[in-house]
């Protein structure tokens, strides 16, 4: 069965004591988890004993302090936050914010399939954080693209969870990076930014934004694209919370001639498409991961009610049209668990060639997600249509998931264009 | 084991110094699989070379025992001679059902004296089996079977008739399941037997499929008379052995699913429909299949990987076999329906040889039985219902 052990008996304690250790201790990330620049290739795909181990940290903290209610209530109190700053607090306490920073900043250096596991326990609870916007997306466009001067500016300030920080990239409707208009000028001593942004993630809490701009070409021009690091309290930036289906938290943000000086480049002008690109695959297999926690929660929770809601004096699990298709999300649930994990043990691996194997993850965690709270909803009946009920909440994060970074039908697409077809 | 890096570069080195360069290409007909067998004849010298010095090494069945003719690897071992194979586009030099299935089942229940008889004929590919499973009236249902096995002192006495024996007319010997206790319950009364296929009073007549092959055989048996000893596993606990096998039949049909034929998809359609000025497939909705299509093949791909590494970890659900069967044959049948649409008009003809005699087509059709053979696709969600999700009544 896909949810081994009982949640409240599995879940509480080995976090707790991590957590204790942390804070004990003052050691700046959790002794057990190592960096593993070196990784095999043909290493087996299913988690090692300390991913396993940080799994259940992880599963313990999130399940314990933000299980489903958390979101629930966030969302009822209105909350101007949208998420615990108390429990990022807890994070970074536990070595998660500054996971894929460098130790040498501060961070504990892991990788991907590390930063996975966070992002699937955050799945199966809906728990919103800045894990994604700030641990995930803006640790690696740092680490991988800042001057050394940058990265000793903020790497360690997310590692210690003082900085949060968000990745604004979209425009349009869809997921389209290579169409990005929004426009950087040269400007005396930098760039005059102008344009609007979209889904920015955490934008609305953000103290630094990562921002993509056409220093020269055209929309859909690989180079021209260059990144800025932005201050959102600027002149000219203003961010629209936008209230969100899926009570999570995004932005809109628009640009209104705003001045970056040169040090805010991140990476090389006009050569930025190259590092979003890797930051981005980084995000899809971190969402995906999320989504395969969020899938794997929602079918949990929809097998044990076939187990318990009778109807024509049987359990309902008895009937085969429901047993034939819980059979088969589970299927496809295992399948999609196993890209995504190829996904991201290939990002740690072999970056530069990960894009086929993330494409093949997101596409795969989309539709799988989809099905899923599909299903889930369907089988839970009027149940399910209703807002006590917390299976509804996994179905509008599945449709934001599947929406950020690009759909499923926009990354078969891109496979099909990798494969010259 | 030894280091793994430095195993698999010498895996490496030794498959390109002995991998005959037709060999690495993609199959594109039946005789280009070798089954091995009394009466077999290798396609070509590069396959005969290529059979003969993956048996010197054992690598027809890299994990067996060596004494069994094996090539004594662990589990990491083979898959990295799997990896490097992959990696070359290597073809398995040998394919037969008694590798896959009954192998398998003879070194978990098989007497010392079954394994030395029968396995190293099975590496060597001295021996073709058959399995001699299902009857007209035990589908799904296999349990519910009629071919009745006699006591008469020291041996039994076979009557009965399987169907859907696949290459009955080509195999030497059967693995065969049979009643021996017809007043037990249905699950308890069956043992399973080897034969050989030229006993007195065995026949087989080929049936005529769909594609216009013949694949599979009605087999008879006619007073067979067949020693006791040749039972495997324990008399009237052979649907023991008949499952354990099952599993190893469903995971070997899966992998059907996983294997590209020849030149990629997106190629193979961008051939036959054309494309257009930026490259993409002329065809956009056969694009957008075919994409989904690879990336289920990927991911299924990595499950089948992930598969045996849960196994070794001792992590693996013994039915989870039944899960990648289910997906596999749809995948696989999936793929010849985009063959298909991507041959066009081209992919209707049937006989010419401008079509290989109607290869294409023919292919498709056989491809139907994929989720239906090993147990049918309703029967593989069954299992996992029941065994894997524990859900009721199932």
């Amino acid at each position: 069965m896909v949810r081994d052990g009982a949640p409240d008996s599995a879940r509480a304690l080995p976090g707790e004591r991590l957590l204790t250790m942390r804070v004990s201790t003052e050691i700046h990330q959790p002794e057990r988890f190592q960096s593993n620049e070196h990784r095999n290739p043909s290493m087996a795909l299913v988690l090692n004993e300390e991913q396993s181990m940080l799994r259940d940290s992880a599963r313990g903290l999130i399940g314990d302090k933000a299980p489903v209610s958390h979101l629930r209530q966030l969302r009822d109190s209105k909350d101007a936050t949208g998420f615990s700053r108390e429990l990022w607090k807890a994070f970074a306490e536990m070595g998660f914010s500054g996971l894929l920073v460098p130790e040498n900043f501060g961070g504990s250096g892991l990788g991907c399939v590390e930063a996975g596991v966070v992002m699937e326990e955050i799945g199966r609870t809906l728990m919103p954080s800045p894990f994604l916007s700030t641990a995930v997306l803006a640790a690696s466009a740092l680490s991988r693209g800042g001057s050394a001067a940058q990265k000793s500016e903020h790497l360690p300030n997310i590692a210690d969870g003082s900085l949060l920080a968000a990745l604004a990239i979209d425009e349009g409707t869809k997921h389209r990076p290579l169409q990005t208009k929004m426009q950087a000028v040269r400007s005396g001593n930098g760039f005059r930014l102008n344009g609007a942004k979209a889904l920015v993630v955490d934008g609305h809490t953000a103290g630094l934004l990562i921002v993509a701009a056409r220093t020269a070409g055209a929309a859909g021009e690989r180079d021209g694209l260059t990144l800025f690091l932005v201050d959102p309290k600027s002149k000219g930036v203003e961010a629209e919370r936008t209230a969100m289906v899926d009570s999570h938290n995004a932005a809109r943000i628009t640009f209104d001639n705003v001045d970056v000086d040169a040090d805010g480049v991140l990476g090389e002008i006009d050569q930025g498409y190259q590092l979003l690109e890797g930051v981005l695959n980084i995000g899809r297999g971190a969402v995906a991961s999320e989504m395969v926690g969020l899938s794997e929660e929602v079918f949990g929770r929809t097998v044990n009610y076939l187990k318990e809601r009778k109807q024509f004096g049987k359990l309902i699990g008895e009937f085969q049209a429901l047993q034939h298709r819980a059979a088969h999300l589970y299927v496809e649930i295992e399948i999609t668990r196993a890209a995504v994990l190829k996904a991201l043990q290939t990002l740690d691996g072999d970056f530069e060639n990960a894009g086929a194997a993330v494409a093949v993850a997101k596409a795969r965690a989309g539709s799988t997600a989809t099905l899923a709270v599909q299903e889930g909803v369907q089988m839970h009946g009027g149940m399910g249509m209703t807002d006590q009920f917390d299976i509804g909440f996994f179905m509008k994060r599945a449709r934001v998931c599947q929406e950020l970074f690009g759909d499923s039908n926009f990354h078969a697409d891109l496979l099909a264009r990798m494969k010259s077809y | 084991m030894s280091d793994p890096e430095n195993f698999r570069r010498e895996t490496r080195a030794w498959l390109e110094a002995n991998c005959p360069p037709e060999m690495r290409r993609p199959m594109t007909s039946e005789e280009d699989t070798f089954w091995g067998g009394r009466n077999t004849k290798f396609s070509s010298e590069p396959q005969r070379v290529w059979f003969e010095r993956m048996r010197d090494k054992g690598w027809t069945v890299p994990h067996w025992p060596k004494e069994y003719g094996g090539g004594g690897l662990d589990a990491e071992e083979t898959k990295i001679v799997r990896q490097e194979m992959a990696a070359i586009g290597a073809r398995q030099p040998l394919v037969s059902f008694g590798i896959s299935m009954l192998g398998p089942a003879l070194l978990k229940y098989g007497t010392e004296a079954q394994k030395k008889e029968h396995l190293p004929k099975i590496a060597a590919g001295l021996i073709r089996w058959c399995q001699g499973y299902s009857e007209p009236n035990a589908g799904s249902d296999l349990a519910s079977l009629q071919t009745r096995a006699e006591s008469d002192g020291d041996d039994f006495i076979i009557n009965g008739q399987k169907i859907w024996t696949s290459y009955a007319n080509y195999a030497d010997w059967i693995f065969c399941l049979v009643r021996t206790d017809p007043a037990a319950k249905k699950h308890d009364g069956i043992s399973f037997i080897l034969f050989d296929m030229a006993s007195k009073g065995v026949s087989t007549k080929p049936i005529l499929l769909i594609s216009g092959r013949s694949p599979f055989c009605e087999t008879f048996f006619d007073n067979v008379r067949v020693p006791k000893v040749n039972v495997v596993g324990t008399i009237n606990r052979g649907w023991d052995v008949a499952k354990y096998l099952l599993q190893h039949e469903r995971a070997m049909i899966s992998g059907m699913g996983e294997r590209g034929v020849g030149r990629p998809l997106g190629q193979l359609a961008a051939d036959s429909v054309g494309t257009d000025d930026q490259g993409r497939l002329e065809d956009p909705m056969l694009r957008g299949q075919i994409a989904t299509f690879e990336i289920d093949e990927a991911a299924l791909a990595c499950a089948a990987e992930r598969a045996v590494d849960l196994a070794k970890a001792g992590q693996a659900h013994p039915a989870f076999s039944s899960a990648m069967k289910y997906y596999g044959t749809e995948l696989n049948k999936r793929r010849y329906e985009i063959l298909m649409s991507a041959g066009g008009i081209d992919a209707l003809e049937w006989e010419s040889e401008r079509s290989k005699a109607g290869a294409r087509p023919r292919a498709w059709l056989r491809t139907k039985a994929n989720s239906i053979e090993g147990g049918t696709s309703e029967v593989m969600l069954g299992i996992v219902a029941k065994r894997i999700l524990d859900l009721p009544g199932a």
